[in-house]
This record gives structure tokens, sequence and C-alpha cells, in this order.
């Protein structure tokens, strides 16, 4: 049995947790996300290297909150969800028992949030180094072809929402996206109002990103969408000098200010 | 294009730009016609949708304009605005589409001369770039299209 299935086991058997959500293989092989309410069952957790969606995206679900005390298996960007969460009060700290995962794959001891604190600051914070590579080479392009690039991508999309589905920060129970009066963006899916879209998505998740790249992961149609989000936490950083999802009294980006914020554009 | 008259939206603040720009007419001063004032509480209150929907309904250039940092009625709206103007032009670079189509300018109510100036510099770089096809016709494309020519 793996560390993360024994320390499950005995925060279920102690009723420590109602629920731990971890990894599990499912009937093909193909891992998935567990939801496990019972001791006896703790032994199908698994941890590996094709464990990456981020399950902090289920602490605000309520058919998950209301079992009770909830139970995490958290890799990095989970934890920093979950700072984020916190720091938002979508979640309460009491409620939720992490079960830290370091970068080796070794079960971390994150008694509270103080440890988390500082394991996450001890981190790297920047966005994935595949990603950054990817950033820096758009980012090198003429606006002309960055556009071009970004129309391609976006005549992709069939509105599915699943960037949104799988994001851990958006959490709104009616999103703008839902609404029709007005109706900011269009139901069928053209070129315009994908991008309309993303623009949405990405400005309401500035500052606020943790660079999971969950979104992208999620998408159907492999748009990179991550992307543009990386790219504002990037900016949000030199900016603001603010990392999201650091420490659980975190001041949001885009609802605080500071009245010598820097720019160059304002005439 | 000689005869393309761009169009210009101007997203203003009730209490500063708005005001300047009561002080250009007042003043008799003349200036560009082909901008269109919207007027709102604050520049805290401009969604960078309503920049997108102009944008998609037509327009060629924006102007956002409102109170100096300091000065606004509601002591902070402009501050928060300017965060998220930061990161919104940001957006707009890595996302290809043109920053020179939209003038981010502070105009007091006691700047007529320099609103007239904001407005005729706007019009004469819109004018310039021409009308923004490269965004309008996008409503078009979508993905049955793209599968189709393939």
């Amino acid at each position: 049995m793996s560390n993360i299935a024994a320390k499950a086991k005995e925060l279920l058997e102690s009723k420590a947790v109602q629920v731990v959500i971890g990894y599990e293989a499912g009937p093909t092989g193909v891992v998935r996300p567990a939801f496990i309410t019972d001791a006896a069952k703790a032994d199908s957790l698994i941890y590996n290297e094709n464990c990456v969606q981020n399950l902090a995206m289920y602490l605000t679900k309520h058919e998950v909150k209301h079992i009770g005390k909830m139970g995490i298996v958290a890799t990095l960007p989970v934890m920093r969800s979950i700072m984020m969460l916190i720091s938002e009060q979508q979640v309460v700290p009491e409620n939720i028992v992490v079960l830290g995962i370091a970068e080796d794959g070794k079960l971390l001891d994150i008694a509270d949030m103080n440890v988390m604190h500082s394991h996450i600051e001890k981190s790297n914070l920047g966005n994935p180094t595949k990603d950054q590579e990817k950033l820096a080479e758009l980012n090198k392009l003429s606006i002309e072809e960055r556009f071009k690039f970004w129309e391609q991508e976006m005549s992709k999309c069939i509105k599915c929402y699943a960037c949104r589905q799988s994001c851990p920060m958006c959490y709104c129970i009616r999103c703008s996206t839902d609404c029709n009066q007005p109706q900011w963006i269009p139901v069928q899916s053209n070129t315009q109002g994908n991008m309309d879209w993303h623009i949405l998505r990405a400005m309401h998740l500035a500052g606020r990103c943790i660079s999971c790249g969950e979104c992208g992961r999620a998408c159907p149609v492999n748009i990179p969408c991550h992307l543009l989000t990386m790219q504002l936490s990037d900016q949000a950083y030199n900016y603001f000098k603010v990392h999201a999802g650091t420490s659980v009294d975190m001041k949001s980006v885009m609802s605080t200010f500071e009245p010598n914020d820097k720019e160059s554009f304002i005439i | 294009m000689s005869d393309f008259e761009p169009k210009v939206v101007a997203f203003v603040c009730n209490w500063c730009t708005y005001a300047g720009a009561d002080l250009t007419g007042t003043s008799r001063i003349k200036y560009a016609t082909n901008v269109k004032i919207i007027r709102f509480p604050c520049t805290g209150r401009i969604d960078f949708m309503l920049l997108l929907k102009s944008f998609a309904n037509g327009a060629d250039g924006i102007i956002i304009s409102g109170c100096h940092p300091n000065d606004c009625h509601y002591t902070s709206g402009n501050f928060h605005a300017k965060r998220r103007w930061i990161m919104f032009k940001e957006l707009m670079d890595f996302m290809g589409i043109d920053m020179k189509r939209i003038t981010y300018s502070w105009v007091s109510a006691a700047e007529g001369a320099r609103w007239a100036e904001v407005v005729n510099t706007t019009v004469a770089r819109v004018r310039e770039l021409g009308p923004y096809v490269s965004y309008q016709k996008m409503v078009n494309t979508h993905i049955e299209e793209e599968v189709t020519n393939e």
C-alpha cells in the first residue's frame, strides 16, 4: 500500500475527514479522480506521473463539499489553488486536510496552512518551463503574427466551457457567460465570440491564475488557452510583484491598488 | 481609402472628462466629429467587454478617459481602473489586438483644449490604420467554414 493510501485510510478511520479526493486507475488504466468515503477502499488511491489533474476544483463543488471534511491529494498547483480559495473565502481551512506531494512524488507532512505556506514559498512559483518557452516564442512574434495565431486557435473553439469547468478559480455559481441580460458572449461558435470568451476568462483570472495549466489540458480541441492566463500571471508578477496562491491572507490583485502603480500608456 | 471616416467611441467619466468635453464645446474649440461620447459614472465602471463589443459593432478606435489620479470623485475608481487597464493592455498585446486603436487618457474638467487634442490625435491615428476589419470579419468565421476550405 502506498503512503498516500495509508494516510488516507488513517484519516478516514479516525474520522478526521469524511472524504478523500485523490487519483485512482480507472478500468482501462487511465488515471481518474477518486472520492473515497470508505476506509476499506482507500487502497485504490495511487499517485504517478499521470496524475496531473488539478483536484482543487472539486473543493468548491456542492456534491463534494456537503459530504463533510475533505482530505485532498495535493501537488504544488493544487496547494496553491487551496491557498487562493482560502484567501477568497471559498473554502474554510479547518475543513481541509492536505495530503501534500513533493515534486519527487513523496508524501509531505502538511499539518496546517502555515506548513503549506512555507512549502509553497520554497517552491518555484513561475510558469512551467514548457509553457514559459512557448510564451517567449509567441512574445517574439510581430503583433499581426500573434493575432493570426490566436485567430486560428480561436476558430477551433466549440464553446464547451471545459476550460471554465476544470479551473479551480472559476467557481462562480452563475458565470457571466450563462447570463443573457446582457449577452456578453454569443451562444454560437464564431471566431469573434470565441475570442471574446477567452479574453473574458483570462481577464477574470488575471492575478488569480496559479499556472496549473488545467484549462489547456481540458480543452478537447487543444486550444492553448492556458497561455493567456499564464501570460497574465507573469505580468501580474512583473507589475505588482504578486504570485497568486502563496498565502491565506493575500490581497486580490485586481480589487486592490497602489497609488504608484507604474504604466506608460496612459496619456 | 481616402473617404474613410473612422468611428471612434469614447468612454468617459461623468465627473472629469465629460465636463472637460463640455468645456471644449463652450470654449468653441473645434475637434473631429468622428467621436461618439458615452458617459459613465466613473472610469472604474468601464468593463473591458464594452470595448470588445464596440469593436465588434463597428468601432475603429476607442478613447477611454477619466479623472487624473487622486482626482477621482469616488476617491479610488481610477486607480482600480488603471490596474485593470494594465492587465487588459498586456492581454491585448499578447493576443495581437492592436493597442494603437485604444487611447487611454486622463482629462480633467478644466482641460477642454486637451480633450480636443486627445480626440484629434486618436482620430488621425485611426484614420491611418484604416477600418478594423480584421476584428469585425471574425464574426463570420468558425470551424465549419475552415473544414470546408480544407
